[in-house]
Order: C-alpha cells, then structure tokens, then sequence
C-alpha cells in the first residue's frame, strides 16, 4: 500500500495519528526490512522520536508547515551535524560533520523527521549502489537485483515504503536511475537551484540534490523545502523559487512534447520501448502534441562526462588525505606512506578508478586532449538543448535502457554499467532539471519514463508527471517485500 | 667588467589586508593560539565550499590601476593541485590563466651601474590572488609534525615581475617600491618577519650580450630586504663559478639560508609537483565592469609618485629629499604630519628627519611607525630653536635625550638647564670676563686680525657650556672690541 507525503500531511493536521506514531511505524519497518535491503547505514530512531515528538508539539500549537512531523530517510552524502556521515566509504566511516548540509538544515527547519541515512555507491560512484562499503542494497522488486545508483538506498527505501520520502544527489542520473529501477518518482533540479553546501562533493559542476518520493505532487513539496539561493554556495542560483506546486494540476493540452530519436535508438530494450510507447499515447490522449526532435551531440555524453566528473572527482577526494579526519594507517613510515596507505585502504575500487582517469586527464601534456575537449564538448551537448527547447516544453525519453539488472551482472564492465546512464548524462553536463517516473514494467520490473524541462522549469516537468500520475496509477503499485 | 650578466624577476606574494580569509569568514589576525582561526571551509572538511571576499577583489584592482596595468574583466579561480598536510584540500584556489591583474610597470631609482641615480621601468607580468597555506610545525613535536592552518586561506596577491632587473640592488629597489606602493594602498602591511610580504626571487645569469636567458634558479625564504640583496649576490656568485668551473645551472629551486648566508637545493624541475590545474567549479568567474575600475582608481590615495612631485613642486624639496620622504607611506605621513604643526619650517623638518630621525632609527633598526619621538615631540623641539630658547647643538643632546625617553623637549630643556642664555647684561658679563682674560688676542684683533673673532666666539660658548645665544655673541663681541 502506497501513503504519500500529501496523504500523511493530512492525517496528521486532522489529528487522525501523530508524527511519534508515524514515525514510530516506519522504524519498525525499518528494522524489519533493512536487514534484507541493506538501504540504510544509519539509522536514527532516538533522534527522529524526539524530533517526532517536536513537530507534534509545533503541529499542536498550529504552527505547522507543509512537511513538519514528515519522516524522511536522507542519502549519507549529506552532512549531518552529530550523526555519521560515510558516503559510503570506510575513509569517512569515522567521520562526524560538526555541521549540516544546507539542504539538512532547510529539512530541519521544515519540521520533518529523520529516520536515518541511507545507503550509496562510495562517493556517489556508480550505477548499481554496489560499490558501497557499507554492501549493495537490494531492490525491493527483486532483491536479487540492483536497486540503480548511486542514490540506490534512498529509492529502494522509498520503494518499500521503508519513507515516505528520501534525499538523493544526481550528478550523471543517480536519483532518475535508482527511482526508474525502483519504480518511484524523483526529480534532479536544475543546477544551481538547491545549495550544494555539505554534500560531499563528487562532480561539482554536475551534482544537484533531489528528492524521491512516490507521486510528482510529493516530489514538488520536497523540493520546496531543499530550493534556493544560498549564500554559502556560489554556484547557488540567486532567483526566486517559484510554488512548484500551483502548477501541477495545470492542463497540457497543446504541451510540446519532444522525443529525441537519439533516445530511441539501437541499446534500448525493446520492452522498455514499448512501455515507453505506451506511456506517450497517455500523454497523446491528455492532448500533449509529440515532436520528434534530435539531439545530435548526444553520443558525446558518456566520454565528456567520463572525463568532466572524474577530473573534478580526483581533485575534490583530495582532501581525504588521512590527516585531518576520515581513514588515517596504521604506523605511517612516512608522509608519502601516510597518503598512500591511507587512500588505497581508504577508497574503493570504482573511486580509485575514476582518481586514475581524473589525474590523467588532468595532467600536463593531456589536458588540452582531454578536459579542455571535453568542457568544449559540453557546450555542444547544452546547445542541443537549447535548441530543442525552441521547439518544445518538455523532452521525453526512457530513463534507462533496461530494467533494473542482476547483483553481480555488471561489476567487471565498468563500461556497460557506464552505459546505463546513456539517457541521463546529458542533463547534468547541461545542468537541466530532469525527473524519472513509472511508466509500466517490464520483466515484472519497473520502467521509468525521463522528463526533460528547460532550465529552471521544475513546475512543468511536475505538472506533466502529475497529469500523467493523475491517469496512470503505476506510481502507486508497491512491491511486496518479505 | 665582468663577463656576466645577471636577470632578475621577482614573484612577491603580499598578504592582503582583509579582516576576514579570501573563501571564508575566519578571522586573519597573526599571532593566534593554532587552528583557533580555522573554520570548516580552512579545514577542507568534506562538504564545504570556498564562497569569495569580494573585498580581496577590490584590494587587487587597487593595485592593478596603481601600475597601470589591464584588468581583468573576467578572471578566474583555478585549483592548483598537490599533496601537503598544510594544505587541508589537497589544492590551491589560485588563478592561472586569467588573473585580475594584467600587464602592467613600475618606476624605480637606479641603486647602482654606469646609470645609478637614473630611473628605470620595471615591467610587472601578471598579479594573480591565491589563498595561503597553513603552517607545518617540524620542531615543536619530537617525532611528529603539527599542522596550524590559522593561516591557510588568509588571501595573497601574487606579484610577477619581468626579468627586468639586473643587479641585486635593483631587485631591492624593485621589491621596496612594490613594498611602499601596497602599503600606500593600504592593502598590505608589509611586515616581512610574519610573512605578510614575501619575495621568491628568480635569478640567472648569462654572457654579457647573450640575449637568450639562463637556466634560472627559484630563491625561496627570503623575509628581509637585506637578505634579499644576499641571497642574490651569494646565487649570482655560485652560478657564474659553476659555468666556469664547465658545469651547468640547474632549473631547481633553492632555499635561502640566512644563518649560514647560501642557497641549497630544495627541489628540482624533474622532482616537480604537476599541479593539474584546472578552473574550480565551485567558484564563479570574477566579473569586473569599467565602472567598478573607475570607482576604484577615483577612490585611490595620492600615491607616492604624486606625493613625490607634489613635495617638489609645492615645498621646494629637492628631487632627492621629496624620494626619500615618499620612500614609504609612513615617513611621509610623519613628515606631513609635523608640517601641518609647524607649516613654515619645511627645510628644517626635512633636514632633521632625513638626518638625525633616520641616523637614529637605523642606528636602532627601527621603522619611523617604532619611532620613540613622534612628529608632535619634534616638532616642539625645532620650535624650542627657532623661538631661541636652545641653539642648534644643544636642539641635538635635547633630541639624544628624547630619543632615550627622557621626556619632552621642553621638559629636557628645563631639567637639564639648557635653556639658551639670551639676557645681554648676562652675555656682556661673559664678553667681558673673556676680553679680560685675553689681552693679547685683544689687541691682534684690533691689529686687523677678523679670524680672531672665532677664538673669542668659542671661549664664550665654553664658558656658558653652549648655552648662549650665539647670534647675540657675536652681534656684542663685534660690538664690544671695535669700541
């Protein structure tokens, strides 16, 4: 059974049960599931009692908001001040932020409850969250297989409705992937909408904190609550945050639907084409127009981006260097046996091979072959959309090329897992807002449908989805987990 | 002549004078208890971002219009990356490509060489800002290390040079004028003991007439203008010996020590960091507009080229004595300060300044700021000469005293008794005694013997120990003997 954010935000102004109790139940089911899931590393009962206890003391004096006394699990990539922050790493498995993220701080202020921190790939590095230390998570469709990544933790808790919503990060597809495979909703903004301030940073130029949850509706008042200017991030957007939620039921009829044929070309499984098909004749039958377009550029995304993310992936995991916090060696000889025991016990196998190729394309003699291409690459790849754009409202393609695939299945080919980010790359080398919701399933698996909107237009991706939501009820088909 | 020419360029890393760090909000202030002046973002805890003090932006479009030099509409924050415990990110925010300050010169006087005394343009390549690193501690824990980051991001805007310059002395003129000009600015202050102005200097040397440049040589911990004109002198020496001797100059940097006054070996090109630099995304370009330059260059101080001239031009100093007193912002504005006590006694101010003051004060090794008699004490002294209470000599043991904090002047003046004998009937007393005494000096001079004036001049002033007008001496002995 499905209980949105919206339905629970009712329940609690009419004092049907109070935010102890919900949170309370999901506890409990937390401690049930997450044995088999593995989706959260951390989870904080004692504290989200006590800020349950709290909100129902603010719900009670009418002072209220939207999502105060509101559970929510958040992606242990945000700092949190007090409470372990890992990023799935064993370097920062000892690492406590005397600070909270931004998007922390804003949640607290909202009133919601934090159930605990949930699961991801190391650093945000990967596809399928099995390159946590922490274990891979398992999907609650099939816990033999992955749950997508690296936000996989926080889908797959939402997914089996372990939270009613969660916090992720994107910074090649790692909310719209793991809510495609999951079968929920989550939304990447456009960047520079939501602060980056104590997310531990990956690609700086390419991450953006989102949230999952299961309907578009829920989606936008999360996103609400993490949006805005922040003066702590320079590359936060100074612009008002409009209401996403006004919008929502807005009608779209005559809305520009674009279908780039580079999305629907030769990799695509053709189930999920069909499901994706399907899902367009819903769109046709609320009276969107659909435009084929092209995206000509498109097949540049995942050598650009494997070049941008990890040369700012190299740079910015500099700092875990075993000195000040994070994983130090035992008995280093040395500074320079300090350094490099600390980092080779410290990272992963996925973030040393991305420190690799970061280093390299940074370095003299390669840098102009390499990153400074790749940055002029980039710019092509965002003109294709500024182009399209002129055409169209919003862009719609598959969120992956295939369902959610086998634990183990792709861990020795880095490129084909690099693969499954082939429709959701683009947006973040361009910095579009992008969302993933459920359009069917295929293999009894979900299939998600990737909604593409100009910059800074969140409200009319939310709006299509809800729409879309408001006449297909696969958002609301829950999984059955032992 | 020798046979070999030396280049010099200068890099000069000047601490900027903001209260705050250039990407965070700690404090800069020198001196604090270790790592009580870092935050999370000095830290590089993970998570944190670099946000920019615009102020530093400012500080460094002050010194680019100050030298003429183009600004750059559109800089850019670069990560210069390295591995070192003090710096806790594991990169530099730096500027590469395209710095905020451009091509730009400076004028300074030539120290030595066929041309001494004439002036010489000295081209600035670039200046760039840069946040600091921390400190490693190697002597306080046996065995171990520590790290103080309290400086890391305090704000640097590095200064290059063209290898303009030719001699060590010239490299101290050079780093002397930038050194007076970021303190007129008020954007430095300058001290080279806590490391607010550093000079690394890039020193070669080749065959006279060569116009290809030598391999070069980075001299690094230099904190004095003195050990600057050493360290020079001493590399310059090892490099041509080395060519001589048939070997080669390497392309390394060196450390000066000025303990045992030489440079060693600290790194070579081949051991060099590749520092991967690239543009840090989690900054914005720093957009300048023509009218923010405008507001800046119209706020500017007079600058001391301008004061320079103006002390020529308005007071009648001479082109040496305005230099000097423009030397630095601080002896200027004590010059300018005594003035404005005593408006008509220009001459005299600048004579005792630049004379018996800075005589002192280099006797001392202090700087005019530590100076133990301020412009107001000596100002009341050169009054106390020309309103006649104390002569010139005696003026120089009231400032010896002065100088020894015994007071002020007019306090000296009356427990000492100095004051200066100008009661006639008490001079006559002493003409008299003293003619008595020398009948036969008497009599040459009335023989026509003027020079013997002089003699009776000295005894007077011996028997009044000094304190008698010697105006009035003179004016009554003339008197008294061709009666």
């Amino acid at each position: 059974m499905t209980i949105t954010i919206k339905q629970l935000q009712k329940g609690l102004a009419d004092k049907q049960f109070s935010s102890v109790e919900i949170t309370q139940d999901y506890l409990n089911k937390i401690n049930q599931k997450n044995i088999d899931l593995n989706c959260f590393i951390s989870v904080t009962g004692e504290l989200a009692l006590k800020q349950a206890a709290s909100a129902d003391a603010v719900i009670a004096s009418g002072k209220g908001s939207v999502l105060t006394g509101i559970p929510m699990a958040h992606k242990d990539i945000f700092c949190t001040d007090g409470v372990k922050t890992s990023c799935g790493s064993k370097m920062l498995d000892n690492f406590i932020a005397p600070y909270d993220a931004t998007v922390i701080e804003k949640f607290n202020r909202s009133g919601t409850v934090m159930l605990g921190k949930t699961n991801l790939d190391e650093f945000a590095m990967g596809s399928s969250n099995e390159n946590s230390f922490y274990g891979s998570v398992g999907n609650p469709w099939d816990t033999s297989r992955v749950p997508g990544g690296s936000s996989g933790g926080s889908a797959a808790a939402v997914a089996a409705r372990l939270a009613p919503g969660a916090t992720g990060t994107d910074t090649g597809g790692s909310i719209r992937q793991p809510a495609a495979l999951c079968g929920i909703t989550g939304i990447k903004p456009t960047y520079g909408r939501v602060s980056r301030y104590g997310i531990v940073a990956f690609g700086s130029s390419l991450e953006q904190a989102g949230p999952f949850a299961h309907t578009a509706e829920d989606c936008a008042l999360l996103l609400q609550s993490m949006s805005g200017f922040d003066p702590r991030d320079s590359t936060s957007v100074d612009q008002a945050v409009p209401n996403f939620s006004v919008d929502l039921n807005k009608d779209i009829a005559g809305l520009k639907i674009g279908l780039p044929k580079e999305f629907f070309a030769d990799g695509l499984d053709s189930d999920v084409a069909t499901v994706i098909e399907t899902a367009i004749s819903e769109f046709r039958k609320l009276g969107a127009e659909i435009v084929d377009i092209s995206l000509p550029n498109m097949g540049l995304s995942i050598p650009v981006y494997y070049v941008v993310a990890p040369a700012e992936c190299s740079s910015n995991l500099s700092r875990m260097d075993g000195v000040r916090f994070g994983h130090q060696c035992e008995n280093p000889i040395d500074l320079e046996d300090l350094y490099k025991r600390s980092r080779s016990e410290g990272f992963g196998e996925e973030v040393k091979r991305r420190i690799m190729i970061g280093t390299y394309a940074l370095s003299a003699g390669y840098y102009d072959a390499y990153y400074l291409k790749a940055q002029r690459l980039r710019r092509l790849i965002k003109q294709d959309y500024v182009k399209a754009f002129e055409q169209v409202d919003v862009i719609l393609c598959p969120t992956t090329p295939e369902v959610a695939f086998k634990r183990g299945e792709k861990t020795d080919d880095p490129i084909n897992m690099y693969l499954q980010d082939i429709y959701t790359l683009s947006l973040n080398l361009a910095g579009l807002p992008g969302m993933s919701i459920p359009a069917g399933f295929s293999q009894s698996m979900p299939v998600g449908l990737q909604l593409i909107g100009n910059y800074f237009e969140e409200s009319r991706i939310l709006n299509t989805a809800h729409k879309f939501q408001q006449v297909t009820d696969w958002h609301l088909k829950a999984p059955e987990v032992k | 002549m020798s046979r070999w020419e030396t280049v010099i360029g200068l890099e000069i890393h000047a601490q900027l004078a903001t209260s705050s760090k250039i990407f965070s909000g700690a404090s800069t202030a020198y001196g604090a208890e270790p790592n009580t002046q870092a935050c999370a973002v000095d830290l590089g805890l993970p998570g944190v971002l670099p946000v920019l003090n615009t102020e530093v932006v400012n500080m460094a479009i002050k010194f680019g219009v100050s030298i003429g030099a183009e600004i750059g509409k559109r800089s850019v924050f670069d990560r210069k990356n390295y591995f070192y415990p003090d710096s806790p990110k594991g990169y530099q925010i730096s500027q590469l490509e395209l710095p905020i300050v451009g091509v730009g010169r400076i004028n300074i006087t030539l120290q030595d060489g066929p041309n001494e005394g004439q002036p010489k343009t000295i081209g600035i390549t670039r200046a760039h800002l840069e946040e600091d690193a921390g400190k490693s501690l190697h002597e306080a824990f046996p065995s171990h290390t520590g790290i103080d980051l309290n400086r890391a991001g305090t704000p640097l805007l590095e200064i290059v040079s063209d290898p303009d310059m030719r001699s060590a002395k010239e490299a101290v003129a050079y780093a002397r004028k930038i050194h007076s000009l970021v303190r007129y600015l008020e954007i430095c202050d300058g001290n080279m003991q806590e490391g607010s102005f550093r000079c690394d200097a890039n020193v070669s040397v080749r065959p006279m007439g060569q116009t290809e440049l030598g391999t070069r040589a980075e001299l690094k911990n230099i904190n004095s203008f003195r050990f600057l004109e050493r360290a020079i002198n001493y590399e310059v020496e090892r490099q041509i010996e080395l060519i001589e001797d048939g070997g080669t100059v390497a392309q390394e940097t060196r450390l000066y020590d000025s303990d045992k006054h030489e440079t060693r070996s600290m790194r070579s090109k081949e051991e060099a960091n590749d520092y991967r630099y690239f543009p840090d995304p989690d900054l914005l370009p720093v957009i300048v507009t023509d009218e923010d330059i405008e507001i800046i260059r119209n706020n500017l101080p007079e600058l001391p080229e301008q004061k320079c001239q103006r002390f020529i031009s308005d007071l009648g100093l001479s082109d040496y004595n305005a230099e000097l007193l423009t030397s630095s912002r601080e002896l200027a504005d004590y010059f300018e300060t005594a003035l404005a006590l005593a408006p008509d006694q220009s001459k005299l101010l600048v004579n005792w300044i630049l004379g018996d003051l800075s005589g002192a004060l280099n006797r001392s090794d202090l700087d005019i700021q530590s100076s133990p008699i301020n412009a107001a004490m000596l100002v009341t002294l050169l009054q106390r000469i020309s309103d006649n209470t104390i002569s010139g000599k005696i003026a120089k043991e009231v400032f010896e005293a002065m100088w020894q904090g015994e007071g002020s002047a007019d306090s000296i003046i009356e427990s000492r008794g100095l004051k200066q004998i100008t009661d006639s009937s008490a001079i006559e007393g002493l003409i008299d005694e003293v003619i008595a005494a020398n009948p036969n000096q008497v009599a040459e001079f009335q023989a026509g013997k003027e020079k013997m004036l002089g003699f009776f001049v000295g005894q007077i002033m011996k028997q009044s120990k000094g304190k008698a007008n010697p105006g009035q001496v003179n004016q009554m002995l003339r008197d008294k003997l061709k009666a």
